[in-house]
């Protein structure tokens, strides 16, 4: 079921994050890993170059921590690698106008399916009218009677 | 030998074709000039058709495990060295002989359905096999002519391709058929809604002949995605256990709108409201069934322009695809209307907190797909690409599971038509402090760090104290002498214990993604012989690497000596497989399940110098993802085991056919 997503890490028997790539300051590693799971493996089926063991991946991690080292911030960061891949290396698409549906729809189908309920609802009140003076004398009358025993 | 194998294999799937079309028009046509001897023809066909996929399937088995290289199937996807049980499941590992088990599976379901349906209206069941039929007829056209796993090759190659390295692994063997009995599964009430589409009537008796079916498929469906969700973490040699990948969506929307269907039924059998809605869920579910055979087979997904190239399959599956879910549409849009709606309920009711289900459900179900398809479409009309992945997922589909989660306990402690929120927020009052305590316990525990981790705690444990409450409350446990408590609580209905257990189940889930995601301990790093990695409270330390040989592979296994805090030690022997065949490799991870928890180790690359890197984990809890699976699904059986006892035959077509037992599903 996951063939293609398999096929990548079967492509290099090596993996992911290496020891060799990590930065010394672990902070600027820990911003360089969280990045790295937002960028995805371009020849890879919806991996990040987190997780990814293809050259690709390791030479875009290779990227992001030379970015930040250079003292780029994290925005700047992903720009820079959007500014060459497109939009396509970010695993999270970007709030554009073009993505509104796919951004929306949650939202949206929410909505819709709210709205219909709420037009379907039968307006029926539960019509409990007060009884007259009259029907409570008579309702008393017959409930008086019922307790007599006899 | 004269006749072979793959000549019997050919040959019957032509006769299942014949018979499958047999099957597509005799019924139908008996139920529409109401003819008792056509319609009878119904059953029977579809019982030896059921024989002849069967005995295909057998035939594609046997060239495999008699490695008849002479089969291109068999020389594409198999080897003579491979272990017996890879010479079986490589009859499925490929795209030929998974459309197979998709039929055989489908004839399966088909013969079970004449078989156990005795008690059924007769042209009900003449027409539910006739959908069926139509199914049956449109793959197995589709396998004949595009995809025929019995293609010869001249001259025959002396040795096989061998399968891919990655689908040697047992699960291979149990992920594809539990998924498919899944998928196919939700046919028969595709089949249902149809036929009494064409019938223009139905009734809670109809919700009660598809609920079994649904729950059976439901249920398939549910182990064959963890299953999936398990093989993946072991394999992929990192730990991650879904990675919303279209191929993985493809069989998770199906689950959820069968999800939706299995709750919206239950409103239609006991109250006979949202009978529309849940004939359209019907059709909706095996309609991402269908589109998930699409999305896995065309090959679509890898790129756009592949499946142009070589559009043939694809382009087949998509008029099949269009044909079932536009005409049923079409006739749902035809027929729907004239269906006598019934049932008013209040909002605050068990059917309101159902309706709440469904809407929530289907949300989510859409969300799946746009984000599947997004791309996709983005990519074919304006050439733009963008990739979605988990990141967005965590942004939509989460919170839509957020409130839907919040509100399951509620369900089953709302009355039926009119419900009291109040009073039932005062019996869920122990799973409320329970929860909270959870929350508090979690913050305090991991020092604070986050709020959203320690709130998912508690929605899990909410799920949890929410089922038992809601068995103990039908018990009324404590408010009586024990006994008598007891005497309630075995004397509850099966399906009680059945939807207690799968949103239990829901709950342990919940938990196991909330821990590892939260908490997991991760040590990448280089090591030489002798060198210790701390890990949580354990320490690894790297013993030797040795060489090793398997059937049809070379192996280097590395062990490890693992000492835990507490004194304990045992070993951990993670490899690598060398598969001359195919010249590839694979990443075989350890893993050592201690109480719910795992520590999960992975290779990376050996230097010359004897240095090894390695990948470990400490993975709090994650077992309990895959657990929850297993309860829900049990829970599902033990549902399915109620139902079996009560589903005979409705009084209405007892009186048609007076001669019927009522049969149980």
């Amino acid at each position: 079921m996951l063939a293609l997503a398999l096929l990548c890490a079967v492509a290099a028997p090596a993996f992911a994050v290496q020891p060799n790539e990590m930065l010394p300051d672990p902070a600027l590693e820990a911003r360089a890993r969280a990045i790295s799971e937002g960028l995805r493996c371009l020849v890879c089926q919806n991996e990040s170059i987190d997780d990814s063991n293809a050259p690709l991946a390791h030479d875009l991690r290779m990227l992001v921590r030379d970015r930040l080292k250079a003292g780029d911030t994290d925005a700047q960061v992903r720009q820079y690698l959007v500014a060459r891949y497109g939009e396509f290396v970010l695993l999270k698409p970007s709030f554009s106008p073009e993505n509104l549906l796919l951004w929306g729809t949650p939202i949206m189908v929410l909505a819709v399916g709210g709205l219909i309920l709420l037009s379907r609802r039968p307006r029926r009140q539960p019509r409990t009218l007060a009884l007259s003076a009259e029907e409570e004398a008579a309702l008393e009358r017959i409930l008086s009677r019922e307790d007599q025993p006899g | 030998m004269d006749l072979s194998f793959a000549e019997i294999g050919h040959y019957s799937l032509v006769l299942a074709l014949a018979l499958s079309l047999l099957q597509s028009f005799v019924p139908l046509w008996g139920a529409h000039r109401l003819d008792g001897r056509l319609m009878s023809v119904g059953p029977v066909v579809a019982v030896v058709n059921f024989g002849y996929v069967a005995l295909a399937f057998a035939a594609l088995v046997a060239v495999h495990v008699t490695s008849d290289f002479s089969v291109a199937n068999v020389y594409e996807n198999s080897n003579s060295q491979i272990p017996l049980l890879f010479k079986i499941t490589g009859v499925w590992g490929n795209h030929e002989g998974s459309i197979l088990l998709w039929i055989l599976i489908l004839a399966l379901f088909g013969a079970l359905v004449a078989l156990f349906s005795s008690n059924l209206p007769d042209t009900l069941r003449a027409r539910v096999l006739s959908v069926q039929g139509w199914i049956g007829t449109a793959f197995l056209l589709f396998l004949l002519l595009t995809s025929n796993p019995f293609a010869r090759l001249n001259p025959a190659p002396m040795e096989g391709q061998d399968l891919n390295p990655v689908l040697q692994d047992i699960g291979l063997a149990i992920h594809p058929p539990m998924l498919y009995l899944g998928y196919v599964g939700f046919s028969i009430a595709f089949s249902f809604a149809i036929a009494a589409l064409i019938d223009g009537r139905i009734d809670a008796a109809w919700a009660r002949w598809v609920r079994p079916w649904t729950l059976l498929a439901w249920l398939f469906l549910t182990l064959g995605i963890a299953m999936g969700s398990y093989w993946a973490y072991y394999e992929l040699g990192w730990g991650g256990f879904w990675f919303w990948d279209p191929v993985e969506n493809a069989s998770f929307m199906p689950w959820l709108a069968g999800t939706a269907l299995l709750h919206s039924a239950v409103v239609m059998e006991k109250r006979g409201a949202l009978k529309i809605w849940t004939i359209l869920l019907a059709i909706l579910t095996f309609s991402l069934s269908l589109l998930g055979t699409f999305i896995v087979r065309s090959g679509v997904l890898t790129s756009v322009h592949a499946f142009a190239s070589d559009p043939t399959r694809g382009v087949f599956i998509l008029a099949i695809l269009t044909a079932f879910i536009g005409g049923a549409l079409v006739l749902f849009a035809w027929r729907a209307p004239g269906l006598k709606q019934g049932g008013i309920f209040a909002p605050i009711s068990r059917e309101g907190a159902l309706v709440f289900n469904n809407l929530f459900l289907i949300a989510a179900t859409a969300t799946v797909l746009v984000g599947t398809l997004y791309p996709l479409a983005l990519d074919t009309l304006t050439s733009r690409k963008i990739s979605v992945g988990s990141p967005f997922y965590q942004l939509t589909f989460a919170p839509l599971m957020v409130p839907l989660l919040l509100a399951v306990p509620f369900g089953p402690m709302l009355a039926w038509k009119r419900g009291d929120l109040k009073g039932a927020a005062q019996r869920l009052a122990v799973a409320m402090v329970l929860s909270v305590i959870a929350v508090v316990l979690a913050l305090f525990l991991s020092g604070a760090k986050g709020v959203l981790a320690p709130l998912a705690v508690g929605l899990g444990i909410w799920l949890i104290a929410g089922s038992v409450v809601d068995l103990t409350e039908r018990a009324r446990l404590f408010r009586g002498s024990l006994s008598t408590s007891f005497a309630r609580l075995t004397g509850l209905p099966r399906s009680a214990f059945g939807s207690a257990l799968g949103h239990a189940g829901l709950g342990l889930t919940v938990l196991g993604i909330t821990f590892v995601s939260s908490w997991q301990i991760e040590a990448i790093t280089s090591v030489k012989p002798g060198q210790s990695i701390p890990l949580g409270h354990y320490q690894l330390t790297y013993v030797e690497t040795t060489n090793g040989r398997g059937p049809n592979f070379r192996a280097e296994v590395s062990r490890f000596q693992v000492t835990g805090d507490n004194g304990r030690s045992f070993t951990m022997a993670p490899s690598k497989r060398f598969f001359s065949a195919r010249q590839s490799a694979t990443t075989e991870s350890a893993l050592k399940t201690i109480w719910l928890s795992q520590i999960y180790l992975s290779l990376g690359d050996r230097s010359d110098d004897g240095s090894l890197v390695v990948r470990a984990y400490y993975k709090p809890l994650v077992t309990l993802i895959w657990l929850g699976g297993v309860v829900m699904a049990i829970g599902g059986v033990i549902s399915l085991s109620d139902r079996r006892l009560r589903v005979g035959a409705p009084r209405k077509a007892r009186a048609r056919k007076p001669a019927a037992e009522p049969v149980s599903t």
